[in-house]
Order: structure tokens, then C-alpha cells, then sequence
């Protein structure tokens, strides 16, 4: 049993101070274009105080709360994945010289990122992106090294957003692990934070951060606050999904998706387990240097699916069944591990609001009547 | 007599802007002018070389019966021919004319229309000849614009996406405009290379690359009109710009007109 300790609100800076005196660099949500997004962060000050979102099918909103709550939104539109899979990175760079092809650069090490509000579908993602990028026998070094430096801080959710559906998918909102410290944010009388450890290292920061053990009514409170957030309004049933997608390859429905799906990719770059990418070589006007670039791709991109003679994948209905198919079903087989964890972010960032949890319920009818 | 491949830029119905992308080059320029030889390119010196050229760029449309007769002497003399910009692309601003009567505004404009040779639509140069790569955008991207000079320089494919604006939304993590704000905006159904600019300055995409590969405006329009808001006049005036005579962008126009 982890032990339970708690944090003063006006004290939060105390955490930043920790984690600069160990040289991490703080990145976490702050308030930017009318969204929560992540970015770099000096401090409590930067985070969204008093803040929240509300979201539906391809709509967001910043709302101001009349509280000073600094975690109480839920997800936006950034994932951690651009710290650890960043959109643009340079691969090399090489240079022609005496009729030879030299390398002139070296790998530099990814920053020491901490990651600050990470939810609990966010770290069910990071759990995801691991087997990707690390669990195979051809690891992804930037990525193992940034998320192996990385300091995780976690806050379980005491809001959802009706575009939620971690309950249903067992991803959230309470953090139970897979993180240096989890964090539940109460406000009210006291404005407090309740800290647990997770890890040695997170213990070793608790330490020195010099905190008193929480009271029983706090645990409760937080333990309430948490699970008035598991009620929501959206779900989708994990159970028979691989067997439903295998099944579901010929349906009518995808046509009818296709009518309203505008093949721009936002669903899979919002996606915080989406992992592909293109690699790119380009020269200069002089073709003494070339470089090699790794970007953020979709399967709904032109070229994604570029064989010999053309793409294989034309019609939009066949990208999405591509999407969908393969987040829900065979990524169980490739990575024993569905790619969704119910953050919903392909719900509201979709510019036409298509809604997975809306479109699966339609294929299983299919296939039923 | 210089063995760089010979450069020349041609000048149809246009601006300049485009081709001006080319001077505003600046830190490149000298580069430029290291590697070809500016054969033909007025913008820039009066001096004349003649052809053939190793590559040409073509800026604007064929609006005039001597602007079509020109522009197949201009194939006639180019091994490459790469048109720049939307008007060489897609007709431009100026296609607005071929939803309408030409002759009309002749007499509306000139006291005599009778010296006037002008044709009832601005097309793209692809109409008329054949095209080795045509690059979006109005005006063009200076980047791309080197990347495709590279490109044909080194024999290789112009690394230019045919995706969408979101694309490069995205990458920047610049915030969607129209789910965080309902702004209306082209993105997922424009082509990408302007780096998102105008997404980045907190407005909507205005389409000014053209259709994406891939693009679904009747969803989009639908979406604009039911859940933003957009009445159905703004909408056709949306799609019917700088890329009005682009075939999706027409349709979609032409459906709200």
C-alpha cells in the first residue's frame, strides 16, 4: 500500500524547484490558442489555473471555473507522444568531401523530460507506445532514452468530458501505478494536492519535499472525486472487438463513414498511440549535403500505402476501415494490446465530429442484422 | 558559354508574386545563381539567353489566344517545364471570369472593347501543354520552390506533400481553429506547403494551395453550414478564390452559388 501524503496548493512550486534541482525539464499543460496544450513549464504559475475545457464531437472550448483548480480539464489536443516520438526529427546529416560521404553530426541525447499532469489514459498510451517503439528486437533508441529519463507525474481525473470513455475502456481516470509520482488535485475549504510515490525515485522526491500524511477525509474525498469522473457518457465495449473489426472488413458502414470522413489525418495525429512516420531524404542545391528526416505520417496520407504503380489504399472508406481495423483489432495481435485507451481526442479533434464510440455500435449492427 | 543547366521563368497572367518568391530567396540566391545559369528571368536582368532551356518555370494562365500560342513555343524549348503558383496551376483569381461573361466586363471596362482579344476562361497551363511538376500555392512557398530547383537539379523527386493543411497543423501543435474556436477554415481539404501559416495566426485556412490529393469538401461544407453556422453564399465565396477553377474547389463552389 502506497502511503498517502499531501501537498499544499500554494506549496506546488515546491515539486517544480524538486524536479529543476535534478535538471529535468518541466513540460506539462498551460493555457495557449484557446486550449490546454503541452509545453514547456517554469512552474505552477504557467499551469491552467482556474481552467477547464468542455468538449464534444469536433468541438472544444476553454471555459474559466470559478475555482483555482490547475488539473481540473481533461485531455487537449497535444499527447506526450511529441516528446517522445516528436513530430519533425532530424535523423543525419551528411556531407560530400574528396569524393567521399562523411557523417557530420551526432545523435544528441533527448532532454530529461517530467512530464507534468500525465492521466491515467495518457499513461495507458505511453504503456502502448512502449511496446511499439521498444518491445521489438529493432528498438527506437531516442525514444527508449527519453522515456526511460523521464520523471512522470500523474494526476488521476476528477472530471471527464462527455467525449471520455476510459471507464469503458479500463484506461482511467484513476492512476494505479506507472509513474514516479500520482497526484489528485481536491479544492474546496483546502486546496490540496494528494501525492502518492510510485516509484524510488518518486519516493526519494516525497522525501525531501517534506510532506505531512493525509487524512482519512481527504482520501475519501479524492477517492469520490475520482470516481464521480468514472461515470460517463461515452463507452465502447473492449470485449470481441479484434473478432468484430476481422468481421467487419466488407461492411456498407464504411462507405457511409466515408461520405462524412474528410481523410485529413487529424484523428491519427491527436491519436497518443499512433506511431507512424515517414523518412524522408533531402539534398541541397549544391548535392554536397543531404539529410535525412523522421515525420509524424497517417495511413490516411496520400503515399501511405504506396506500393509499385500506385497506392493501395485510394478510396477514403478503405483508410478509415485501415484506422479503425487496425487500432481495434489486429493492434491486438501485433502488440497484444488494443491502440485505444479512451481519451477521445479523435472524437472532438475530428473536424466533422466523427465518433468511434457512435461508429462501432453500427458495424456490430451490421454484421447482426 | 556556361555548362550550368539554363534556367528560364516565363510570365503568364499573373502578379509576380511567384516568381518574386524566387528573388526573395536572399540567403540562397547567390547558391542559385551558382548552380544554373539565369537564361531568361526579366524579374531579375534584362539579359536575354537564348534557348533551350534545362528547366523552366512558368508563372500564371492562359487568358489571351497570344498568351496560348506563346506558352507552346515556351514547351517547345524547356526539357523540364515546372508551373509555379495557383493562376499556372489552376487558373487563379482571374478564372472568377469563366463563371461569368467576359465580354460583359469589356464593355463595362474599356472604351473600346473592340481592341480587347481576350479568352472566355483563364486556364492552367496543363490545359494546353504538358506539365513535368506543377507547384501549389498562392504565392508560392520559397522553400518548396528551392526543394523542387534541387530536385530537378539532382535528377531526383521533389519532396513536395500532397496532403492536408492539418498535417502540418499538427506537427507544429498549433491548436485546430475550427474545433477550439469554430472558425471556418479550408485545412483539411487544402493542400499542404505553407506551413500552415495562416492556422498559425489564428485564422482559417483560405485554400490557397488548392485541393489536397484527397479531399471531401461536400462533408466539410455540410459541417460548416450546419454546425459554424457559414450561410450559403460565404460558403460558395469560400471555394471559389484563388483556386476557383480547380476542379473539387469549382464543384464545391458552384453547389453554393
Amino acid at each position: 500500500m502506497t502511503a498517502t501524503s499531501v501537498l499544499a496548493a500554494e506549496h506546488l512550486d515546491r515539486l517544480f524547484q524538486a524536479l529543476a534541482r535534478r535538471e529535468y525539464t518541466c513540460v506539462g499543460p498551460t493555457v495557449r490558442d484557446g486550449a490546454i496544450v503541452y509545453d514547456r513549464i517554469e512552474g505552477a504559475a504557467d499551469l491552467p489555473r482556474g481552467f477547464t475545457d468542455t468538449q464534444a464531437p469536433g468541438e472544444y472550448r476553454l471555459e474559466r471555473r470559478d475555482d483555482d483548480a490547475c488539473f481540473a480539464y481533461v485531455v487537449g489536443p497535444h499527447s506526450w507522444k511529441k516528446y517522445l516520438f516528436p513530430p519533425e526529427r532530424r535523423l543525419w546529416r551528411l556531407r560530400r568531401s574528396d569524393g567521399s560521404i562523411e557523417r557530420v553530426d551526432a545523435d544528441e541525447p533527448p532532454p530529461r523530460y517530467a512530464f507534468i499532469g500525465v492521466r491515467a489514459c495518457e499513461i495507458a498510451a505511453l504503456l502502448i507506445q512502449d511496446r511499439v517503439f521498444t518491445g521489438g528486437p529493432h528498438s527506437d533508441t531516442y525514444y527508449g532514452r527519453a522515456r526511460e529519463d523521464a520523471f512522470v507525474v500523474a494526476v488521476s481525473c476528477t472530471e471527464s468530458a462527455p467525449t471520455c470513455f476510459c471507464s469503458s475502456m479500463g484506461t482511467g481516470p484513476a492512476v494505479t501505478g506507472d509513474c514516479d509520482l500520482a497526484l489528485t488535485e481536491l479544492v474546496g475549504e483546502q486546496h490540496v494536492f494528494l501525492v502518492e510515490a510510485h516509484s524510488p525515485a518518486g519516493r526519494e522526491l516525497v522525501d525531501e519535499l517534506d510532506l505531512q500524511p493525509a487524512a482519512t477525509e481527504q482520501e475519501h474525498a479524492a477517492r469520490a472525486a475520482v470516481g464521480a469522473a468514472a461515470q460517463q457518457e461515452r463507452a465502447l465495449d473492449p470485449e470481441g472487438l479484434p473478432e468484430l473489426m476481422g468481421k467487419s472488413l466488407e461492411s456498407p458502414r464504411w462507405d457511409e463513414i466515408a461520405e462524412r470522413c474528410l481523410a485529413c489525418a487529424n484523428c491519427t495525429l491527436v491519436c497518443p498511440t499512433c506511431f507512424c512516420s515517414d523518412v524522408e531524404d533531402i539534398s541541397d542545391l549544391t548535392g554536397e549535403h543531404a539529410e535525412r528526416w523522421r515525420r509524424w505520417d497517417s495511413c490516411f496520407n496520400p503515399g501511405f500505402s504506396y506500393l509499385h504503380g500506385g497506392d493501395v489504399r485510394r478510396a477514403t472508406a478503405a483508410k478509415y476501415r485501415q484506422w479503425l481495423t487496425h487500432k481495434l483489432g489486429t493492434w491486438v495481435e501485433q502488440f497484444d494490446t488494443s491502440g485505444c485507451v479512451g481519451c477521445g481526442r479523435c472524437i472532438t479533434w475530428c473536424p466533422v465530429g466523427i465518433d468511434i464510440t457512435a461508429e462501432v455500435p453500427k458495424l456490430a449492427k451490421g454484421e447482426a442484422s | 558559354m556556361s555548362d550550368k543547366p539554363k534556367l528560364a521563368v516565363w510570365k503568364f497572367a499573373s502578379c509576380d508574386g511567384c516568381q518574386l518568391s524566387l528573388l526573395d530567396c536572399e540567403d540562397e540566391l547567390l547558391t542559385v545563381a551558382g548552380e544554373v545559369e539565369l537564361a531568361m528571368f526579366l524579374e531579375a536582368s534584362s539579359a536575354r539567353v537564348e534557348g533551350p532551356y534545362d528547366l523552366s518555370l512558368v508563372e500564371g494562365s492562359i487568358t489571351t489566344p497570344h498568351d496560348a500560342e506563346r506558352i507552346r513555343a515556351v514547351r517547345e524549348q524547356s526539357r523540364a517545364l515546372v508551373t509555379i503558383g495557383a493562376c499556372a496551376t489552376a487558373g487563379g483569381i482571374q478564372a472568377l471570369r469563366n463563371f461569368q461573361d467576359v465580354e460583359e466586363f469589356t464593355r463595362a471596362v474599356y472604351a473600346h472593347p473592340e481592341y480587347i482579344r481576350t479568352l472566355a476562361r483563364s486556364t492552367p497551363i496543363a490545359d494546353h501543354v504538358k506539365v513535368d511538376f506543377e507547384l501549389r500555392g498562392c504565392p508560392i512557398d520559397k522553400g518548396q520552390l528551392l526543394e523542387v530547383l534541387s530536385a530537378f537539379l539532382h535528377r531526383r523527386k521533389p519532396r513536395i506533400p500532397t496532403f492536408s493543411v492539418c498535417v502540418e497543423c499538427k506537427r507544429r501543435g498549433i491548436v485546430c481553429v475550427t474545433v477550439a474556436r469554430g472558425e471556418p477554415c479550408l485545412g483539411p481539404v487544402t493542400h499542404a506547403g505553407c506551413g500552415a501559416i495562416c492556422p498559425a495566426f489564428d485564422r482559417g485556412c483560405y485554400g490557397c494551395f488548392g485541393p489536397a490529393a484527397s479531399t471531401n469538401t461536400p462533408s466539410l461544407a455540410d459541417h460548416w453550414k450546419k454546425h459554424l453556422g457559414v450561410p450559403d453564399d460565404e460558403l460558395g465565396r469560400a471555394f471559389l478564390s484563388f483556386n476557383a477553377w480547380a476542379p473539387d474547389f469549382r464543384a464545391e463552389g458552384e453547389r453554393h452559388g
